[in-house]
């Protein structure tokens, strides 16, 4: 492991990173407040809205905040990530799919 | 970045402490992503039954989203002042450390108070877990993050007594990022519970 770059919180920021992560942050949970509360898009627009909002929001955390960097700990903890977002993905994606032909199937509700 | 590190190494500790100590973050990370599937799995059983009311409430009906976004500012404000706190242990400013440390627990004592009045106020309501399979999801989903909380707050208090009876040493600096990984973290699945429950719910 090197010394410049041992871990995900080595590269310690500055003020200005974090206040560049707060600023994107606030506007990035504003937009999907503002068009779920105001109504203005269509169903299905405000949803892609939402979902893209989040993404980058954890995005703008995972390397302003927690300084995630392909740089720090040899790419280990990216890769680490990487791997948990595949899980996710079966997990979550696997569950919605598999529970949804049970529904259709079986015609319950 | 670099210089930073190389500066910590050179003035006060050997460098294999800082090995040590990124040994500690990057484990301290891997079981973060090992909290994320526990997170993952209750994300996924709440899309799985949120449909599920059983004649009783829909999201729609129960989610309040003014309340949640003051909610969501506090966690997010809470996640930059331990930022700042981080930055003051860089900067050797013990006191400085302890002041951000505190505001962070304020602010995050605050969301968890706003969370239990919330759940309070539905199962006064009658809408507790017990109602439907939605809300049993529900429950369980927001309440892990806010028992993930709950436990960061005690952490920052046990932080707080050991920079005073401690200060900033080998044995505290490590420990400080540790909590500030988990408490970001806490921040980043709150964005998930806000956008796909709380505001997809309501659509």
């Amino acid at each position: 492991m090197s010394h410049s770059s041992s871990n995900p919180t080595n590269a310690h920021g500055s003020v200005k990173s974090y206040v560049t992560g707060l600023v994107l942050s606030l506007i990035l949970t504003i937009i999907p407040f503002g068009v779920v509360m105001s109504g203005a898009l269509s169903v299905l627009a405000t949803v892609v809205v939402v979902a893209v909002t989040a993404v980058l929001q954890i995005l703008v955390q995972l390397v302003m905040f927690m300084h995630m960097s392909t740089k720090a700990d040899e790419g280990w903890n990216v890769m680490s990530f990487v791997f948990t977002l595949t899980i996710l993905v079966l997990v979550v994606g696997g569950s919605l799919w598999i529970m949804q032909h049970l529904h259709l199937n079986m015609m319950i509700g | 970045m670099a210089t930073d590190t190389l500066h910590h190494s050179a003035t006060d500790e050997p460098h294999e402490h800082h090995d040590v100590a990124g040994t500690k973050l990057f484990g301290f990370w891997v079981y973060l992503m090992s909290d994320l599937v526990i997170f993952g799995s209750l994300f996924a059983t709440y899309a799985v039954l949120m449909k599920g009311t059983a004649a009783g409430p829909s999201a729609a009906e129960i989610f309040e989203l003014p309340f949640v976004l003051v909610e969501t500012f506090l966690l997010l404000f809470s996640s930059f002042t331990f930022g700042m706190g981080v930055l003051a242990m860089n900067a050797q400013r013990l006191g400085q450390v302890k002041a951000w440390l505190a505001i962070t627990f304020v602010l995050g004592a605050a969301f968890v108070g706003m969370e239990i009045y919330e759940f309070q106020h539905l199962i006064h309501e009658g809408y507790g877990p017990d109602k439907s399979a939605f809300l049993s999801a529900f429950f369980t989903l927001v309440g892990t993050h806010g028992l993930h909380v709950t436990f960061g707050l005690i952490w920052i208090l046990v932080m707080l007594i050991q920079l005073y009876t401690k200060g900033l040493n080998d044995m505290t600096r490590p420990r400080i990022l540790c909590l500030s990984l988990f408490w970001h973290f806490l921040d980043i699945v709150w964005i998930c519970v806000f956008s796909f429950v709380y505001l997809m719910g309501v659509l």
